[in-house]
């Protein structure tokens, strides 16, 4: 497995059909700052394409010139083959479901739902008949007279998906779909939503810092990062073979560990740190002496109280803190050279499994295909 | 939101009609009439069109400038005398007014939440009902045969009628009235924002309620303080009501001598002059407040 | 100091406020009702003064000057406003915002008297350029609209700021062009600050005297002219019963919008209380 940077080019794409190509788009603010910076990008036919990074990266930039609020300083941008680069948002077959909403708090929610449909200069029947079918859609018909106040956040939130979807756009944009959420309603409200979008069927662009709404939601995933993408791949790509430190780091909790390659072999390699000596079972794009980064996700340790053998994939410590989540317990070990790994023990009985306390030696061992080495 | 917007307001046709009328109406009627001013402040009493000020040398435009009224107005005691009285009155009104406003906002935003939007209501109520009918009903009280003399003497607790009108007392008594609504305003804005939890957290810490005061209060309502000030000062120098319907011929006020000046001595360059070195006095407060309504802004959002 | 006089104190505080507030509005309404020629002599009750009210010509003819010129003043006041505000709000980083900015506040602060004569001095430059216009109700009318569309910017301004701009581009995102941007969302959601800024532009037009007083021309008296006028004179009678009226119909209308506001604002909150209870079953 080649975990050095690949170009990231699209390789499944050419069997689907393309629906926006972004090419080559940058974005600069005042002269000076670039908020997205010559990104390219397929998404295709169906797919919900999910934009993840933390605040400022650029995603919400890059959304808005899909939308055509933002007028991108270089690139183009096609949807079905035309350019609408330059298209104005209104012209453009294009929704998006905005970040809190945006409902027209002096419109009832049928008023919101018909909106775009009374610009398309569409028959009065059509329309009617047009916004029955969304509200049944989204579970709404006996709320269509109410305004938005008057409604919950998860009807709101429906009431935005069904205004989005009414004019059947070619893409729909998902601006922070469940930000504006309690945490208890996200779950139920996200299963919601894709199932209507993949009732639809709609292509969907979808913008979020939160990784897990990412992880559930899309099909492919790009990880932006100061106006860049990062990464782009399905998400459990993402997660399991993350192309540098940044995004191990960013997705999910890891721990990282610097050291040098001591032994190169096609189908396996030596890392040498300062903690532990990792065997790693595959073959790396790499060299002898090389010094890389070993990535290590919590859940891949396993923690014992008696040394384990062999020299490989071993290392001891302390337990200075114990987390506990109820599903899982993250345990925390100092290791003698100072610095502290977080090992994570699924709760599978009801007493504590690995029975360790603070200030106990343990040892955490892995194995050979649990870490991810990292050349950038 | 100012990057979100800037495209979609690309879009908009008629943009520059949306700066251009407003920009063009406040020339107009601030930006030129200013400048007007000005030059006739610097022209005689006979030639006061713009045309008259400037003269042709050599084929060249030469602007006659004439600093007379200002060399009169600086060696005059009288305007000197009068600046000064202004400043004073408006100083004073200002002091007065934060020491009856800010303990009443202190205490207003102190209320049950309910009744705060009725308590402000009875604030702003005489702020909308004419200000020219209220100074007048000072009058009514404070005259020698009015009403609070009246009662006073049947209550016998005085002998003789009170002397309260036409001197600095009815002035400053309308000046406060008048402007008191302005200091409370923006000083409740303020309090009304403050976090409780502040103090609570001060008292947790171990400081006196009267310590918290000092300490926290007050320096948290430092920008509501600044506003409200500016607000009552700067239009109480030029105050021309007031001192006209309640003064009396001690308390000079500058507004009056414009006034005067303007219709009854059909002075024009004087009468501009005087409103130059007017606004020149109020520059510096209209600049703290503007910083102040800056820092207002910034604690809203 | 216990809590409980610390409570008296803070009401007595308040209580002498609103008394030092409303007193002299109360004396002016009761001694409106007393017969005497001498106003603050009480004689006894009667409506007599509210009659010569009734015959008093010059006053009647005021009222009704001031009130064109106020609503008049009003209409170009939230015209000019508006466009103010979107000005100010919308393009917050055009060049020469400052100078619009610190225009649009110098009516507020600034003096009556500078900005009565300084338009005046305008004014009169014009006339003697153009021959126009000509002293009247025009020019008090663009005084009194000019310090309007100063209070009224603020009014728009500060409705703008809470409004979402997302709803223009939601709007927008759904076809809707610039036009029927501003037409359809942007103008109903600014509808009750247009209205609160008409009314106190309205109240700024009807009470003003000394910008009046500067561009008034020979024969237009408006209704704070003639009130000055006559009480720069002495106490009026008729004074304090054109002061009744007034303070009466004000009063009403104030005391009915608050009360409508704050009926709008509860009935919402229990709406939105209801709502959020309901899905949440």
């Amino acid at each position: 497995m080649a975990t050095a940077p690949k170009p990231q080019t699209e390789t499944k794409s050419a069997e689907k059909e393309v629906l926006l190509r972004v090419e080559g788009i940058t974005k600069i603010y005042d002269g000076t700052v670039k908020a997205v910076d010559d990104i390219s990008l397929n998404v295709m036919k169906g797919e919900i394409f999910g934009l993840l990074g933390g605040s400022g990266c650029g995603k919400s930039t890059l959304l808005r010139m899909m939308a055509g609020f933002e007028r991108p300083t270089k690139g183009k941008i096609y949807l079905a083959g035309q350019d609408i680069t330059n298209l104005p948002a209104y012209q453009r077959p294009i929704n998006m479901m905005f970040q809190s909403y945006a409902l027209f708090p002096h419109l009832t929610v049928w008023e919101n739902i018909a909106f775009g449909l009374k610009r398309d200069h569409m028959s009065k029947d059509q329309i009617e008949s047009r916004v029955e079918a969304m509200l049944k859609l989204a579970q709404l018909t006996k709320y269509a007279q109410r305004k938005p106040h008057q409604l919950s956040g998860g009807q709101q939130q429906r009431v935005a998906l069904a205004r989005s979807l009414a004019k059947s756009p070619q893409l729909l944009l998902l601006d922070e779909p469940l930000g504006a959420l309690d945490k208890k309603l996200r779950e139920t409200t996200q299963l919601e939503l894709v199932n209507i979008i993949e009732e639809v069927g709609v292509t969907c662009v979808l913008v979020t810092h939160d990784q897990e709404e990412a992880m559930t939601m899309a099909s492919r995933i790009a990880v932006m990062s100061e106006g860049y993408f990062q990464q782009i791949g399905a998400p459990d790509e993402i997660y399991e073979t993350p192309n540098s430190r940044s995004v191990a780091d960013f997705i999910g909790n890891v721990n990282m560990f610097e050291g040098v390659v001591t032994v190169d072999e096609p189908d396996h390699v030596v890392v040498k740190c300062d903690e532990c000596t990792h065997y790693v079972g595959h073959g790396i794009t790499g060299n002898l002496g090389m010094a890389v980064g070993v990535a290590l996700r919590p859940e891949k340790i396993t923690l014992t109280k008696t040394k384990p053998k062999g020299e490989y994939n071993w290392c001891e410590g302390e337990v200075v803190e114990i987390v506990y989540f109820g599903d899982h317990t993250t345990y925390h070990l100092k290791t003698k050279t100072g610095r502290v790994i977080k090992a994570q023990e699924i709760n599978n009985t009801r007493d504590l499994s690995c029975g360790l306390t603070w200030g106990d030696h343990a040892y955490m061992h892995w194995g050979d295909l649990a870490m991810i080495v990292l050349t950038h | 939101m100012n990057k979100i917007t800037q495209f979609s307001q690309g879009l908009f046709q008629g943009n520059k009609l949306v700066i251009g009328i407003p920009y063009g109406w406040f020339i107009l009627l601030v930006a030129i009439p200013l400048m007007i001013v000005m030059k006739i402040s610097l022209s005689e009493m006979e030639s006061t069109s713009i045309s008259s000020m400037i003269s042709w040398t050599n084929g060249l435009p030469t602007l006659k400038l004439n600093f007379a009224n200002y060399q009169f107005i600086f060696s005059d005691s009288l305007y000197v005398k009068t600046f000064y009285s202004s400043l004073k009155y408006a100083l004073i009104t200002t002091l007065i007014c934060l020491a009856i406003g800010y303990p009443f906002v202190y205490f207003m935003a102190r209320a049950p939440k309910h009744i705060q939007p009725t308590l402000l209501m009875l604030i702003m109520l005489p702020f909308w009902t004419s200000f020219l009918l209220r100074i007048y009903a000072w009058k009514t009280l404070l005259v020698s045969n009015g009403v609070i003399n009246n009662v006073l003497l049947s209550l016998h607790v005085i002998k003789e009628p009170l002397a309260m009108m036409n001197n600095s007392f009815s002035l400053t008594i309308g000046m406060v009235y008048s402007y008191l609504p302005f200091m409370i305003l923006p000083l409740y804005a303020n309090l009304s924002k403050l976090d409780l939890r502040y103090l609570e957290a001060a008292a947790d810490l171990g400081t006196s309620p009267f310590k918290a005061f000092w300490l926290i209060t007050v320096p948290l309502s430092k920008a509501g303080i600044i506003a409200g000030s500016m607000l009552v000062f700067i239009p109480a120098v030029g105050e021309y009501v007031i001192p006209e319907l309640l003064g009396g011929p001690d308390t000079l006020m500058i507004g009056r001598v414009l006034w005067d000046e303007f219709f009854s001595n059909n002075d024009w360059p004087m009468a501009a002059a005087v409103a130059v070195v007017m606004i020149a006095l109020i520059l510096v407060p209209m600049a703290i407040l503007n910083r102040a309504e800056a820092s207002l802004e910034e604690g809203k959002s | 100091m216990s809590q409980a006089s610390n409570k008296v104190f803070a009401n007595g505080w308040m209580f002498a406020v609103y008394l030092f507030l409303y007193l002299p509005i109360v004396t002016l309404v009761v001694f409106s009702f007393n017969d005497s020629k001498l106003v603050t002599v009480w004689s006894h009750a009667s409506t007599r003064w509210y009659s010569a009210l009734m015959q008093d010509g010059d006053l009647i003819s005021a009222v009704s000057l001031s009130l064109k010129i106020a609503f008049l003043s009003a209409l170009m006041s939230v015209f000019f406003g508006t466009f103010t505000a979107f000005a100010l709000h919308r393009y917050s980083r055009f060049r020469g915002r400052t100078i619009l900015h610190s225009m649009a506040t110098t009516p507020l602060v600034m003096p009556d008297v500078i900005v009565g004569l300084s338009l005046l001095l305008m004014l009169v430059s014009l006339q003697q350029w153009l021959g126009y216009p000509e002293r009247g109700l025009f020019t008090i009318l663009l005084g009194h609209a000019l310090l309007g569309t100063a209070y009224a910017a603020v009014v728009v301004t500060s409705r703008l700021k809470e409004m979402d701009g997302r709803l223009d581009e939601a709007a927008m995102d759904l076809g809707a062009k610039p036009l029927q941007v501003f037409q359809l969302v942007t103008l109903p959601l600014l509808a009750p600050a247009l209205v609160s800024a008409f009314l106190l532009t309205f109240t700024l037009s009807f009470d003003d005297v000394v910008l009046s007083s500067f561009l008034s021309g020979p024969g237009f008296n408006t209704m704070p002219m003639v009130i000055f006028s006559r009480a720069r004179l002495g106490l009026n009678p008729t004074i304090n019963a054109v002061a009744t009226v007034t303070i009466t119909i004000v009063s009403i209308a104030v005391i009915a919008s608050s009360f409508y506001t704050s009926h709008v604002e509860r009935k919402r909150k229990r709406e939105m209380a209801l709502a959020y209870s309901d899905g949440n079953k």
